[in-house]
């Protein structure tokens, strides 16, 4: 059974072959038996999954949930200590959304605190450890789920992107990620980083899993004003072929430094089984990307600095200095409960919203973050979809980079300015350097995630890319 | 570029506590950070609209039709301090 895509084990549960049950209860011994610390919770021992109705799409296929999303009653820590123990008092709308689809929550995954982070160090369970090499980082913040999802003990899981936090654990896991345009999952129930670029998806063994489960995923939720209908139901994958497809590469982009050379062999190697497959490839340029990184790490940790202004000690979570006045008790809670990188991030941001810093920091990464769109905009007049590497390295040791987060922060230089744009992209594994795999990014305009999908498909069938064998 | 003074009062805007070792730290790091930030000063913006949001979504409203919000027991379970019905904070006078 665990050698089956998440698609084909629902295909047995519906054939009879297998009952969801055994399913069930396979994935969380699994689970229950991890050694990469990719889980903060597994439903224990004799959990019965809630009853789904007997045509339920996804038949009871097993789910990892990053601890980022609410689950009523499962503790959900978002990888804090400010937040250890919390149970919420209801679960978030996409997570509910696929209960109801046949995907029962199989597991809580271990993540960066608050989604900051690409590497899982950040987190107050300890760090998460890639089944590739467990001396390296399975990249982050939803780096509990790839690395689960890698090793066969979750069938999916869902994760979350800010800034790449999907994509880039699963391009240095091996497996599938996408990042869906922005509105058209719910966040609601998802404990807020930067409410203006969080976007919940899937990471999956393949592509054909991650259109079954976004599928699932979108919709517009009265609990989300900002979430949006999806124009189109979403499809599972069909092409074999890339005929007529442009695909536009930004050479330029490709140049910057401490891009390493496997990955861009693997990346080369991968366009050019694109243009077997039939695609047209086009040099673009995206004259604004370069400033994508500095945008980000002002607008993200500004919104940051305001939605982490909840965690008080008063309605939830730790409390610390509850003796020496109001205060006291806040800054000492919040000093006890907060991280490093969470606590740099809260700074930086509440510099950049302060008094006379305001215009020359959030108010020009919000006229940079036009400009990136306008430039995607343009691109995509020209060109199908956008093809990158989708992180310049692949998964680094534990430790190497802690010592100095911007060298981290610079890992994210493909896949922000999607995010900053609101577009969706893929990550997909399209080969090895020094055994370790390369993702390779494909991006798209707005609620375009089935042409993504489809592309995608096609070239992981052309690639054969051999994943990490379950054992 | 940031200075601990500058930390220290950003950390006291932000309700954050930090340890001597820590303001030492985080203005370096911060100084590093910002100093990324700040190659975007140089760019041409002049009449560039900011982008705060991507999605077109305007007076977003649902029907104004009453329903049942979080029971009071259910929103108090998971606070640290409580009173009968209500959450317990420390006198801001201490």
């Amino acid at each position: 059974m665990i050698e089956l895509s998440a698609k084909q084990l629902a295909d047995a549960i519906a054939r009879g072959d297998v009952s969801a049950a055994e399913a069930f209860e396979t994935y969380r011994a699994r689970a229950a038996a991890d050694e990469l610390n990719a889980y903060t919770w597994v439903a224990p021992e004799g959990t019965t999954a809630a009853p789904m109705s007997a045509d339920a799409p996804l038949r009871g296929v097993p789910l990892g949930v990053k601890d980022l999303f609410c689950t009523e009653g499962v503790p959900s820590q978002a990888g804090s200590r400010i937040l250890e123990g919390y149970l919420p008092p209801y679960t978030a709308s996409v997570v509910q959304r696929l209960a109801e689809a046949g995907a029962p929550l199989l597991a809580k995954t271990n993540q960066d605190e608050f989604a900051m982070g690409s590497s899982n160090e950040n987190s107050a369970y300890g760090p998460t450890r890639n089944p590739w090499d467990r001396e390296r980082i399975p990249g982050g913040s939803s780096g509990g789920s790839a690395a689960a999802v890698a090793a066969g003990s979750a069938p999916w899981a869902l994760g979350t992107d800010t800034g790449g936090s999907i994509r880039q654990p699963a391009a240095m896991c091996g497996i599938v990620g996408l990042k869906p345009t922005y509105g058209s999952v719910s966040r609601y129930g998802m404990i807020a980083f930067a409410s203006s670029l969080d976007q919940g998806g899937p990471l999956t063994r393949d592509v054909t899993d991650a259109a079954l489960l976004y599928g699932q995923m979108i919709g517009q939720d009265p609990c989300d004003s900002t979430s949006l209908a999806h124009p189109e139901t979403i499809a599972l994958p069909t092409a074999e072929r890339l005929d007529g497809i442009r695909i536009g590469v930004p050479r330029a982009d490709l140049a910057a430094d401490g891009i390493e050379p496997g990955v861009i062999a693997a990346f080369d190697a991968t366009l050019q089984r694109a243009q077997e497959l039939g695609a047209e490839l086009v040099d673009i340029e995206l004259p604004h990307a370069e400033h994508a990184l500095a945008a980000y790490y002002v607008i993200a940790p500004a919104e940051a600095s305001s939605n982490l202004s909840r965690f008080d000690g008063v309605r939830y979570g730790l409390r610390h200095g509850g003796d020496e006045g109001l205060m006291a008790m806040y800054t000492h809670t919040r000093h006890d409960g907060f991280g490093d990188e969470v606590k740099r991030r809260i700074l930086i941001g509440t510099y950049a919203l302060s008094s006379g810093y305001y215009d020359a920091y959030y108010g020009r990464a919000q006229q940079v973050r036009t400009k990136i769109a306008d430039d995607f905009r343009a691109a995509f007049g020209r060109v199908d979809l956008i093809a990158t590497p989708t992180a310049p390295t692949t998964a680094f040791k534990l430790g190497e980079k802690t010592a100095d987060p911007l060298s981290m922060y610079l890992g994210d230089l493909f896949t922000i300015p999607y995010s900053l744009a609101g577009l969706p992209a893929i990550s997909i594994p399209c080969g090895l350097s020094d055994g370790l795999p390369v993702g390779f990014q494909l991006g798209g305009p707005a609620f375009s995630e089935n042409r993504i999908l489809d592309a995608a498909h096609a070239l992981e069938q052309a690639i054969g890319f051999e994943p990490l064998e379950i054992s | 570029m940031i200075d601990r003074e500058q930390v220290l009062h950003v950390a006291r805007l932000a309700r954050l506590q930090l340890t001597d070792d820590e303001v030492e730290r985080m203005a370096g790091e911060l100084s590093s950070i910002l100093g990324h930030i700040e190659t975007i000063s140089g760019l041409d913006l002049d009449g560039v609209e900011p982008t705060s949001h991507v999605v077109e979504v305007s007076n977003a409203l649902r029907p104004d039709v009453p329903r049942p919000s979080l029971d009071r027991e259910v929103a108090l379970s998971q606070a640290p301090a409580r009173t009968a019905d209500g959450f317990l904070v420390p006198s801001p006078q201490a």
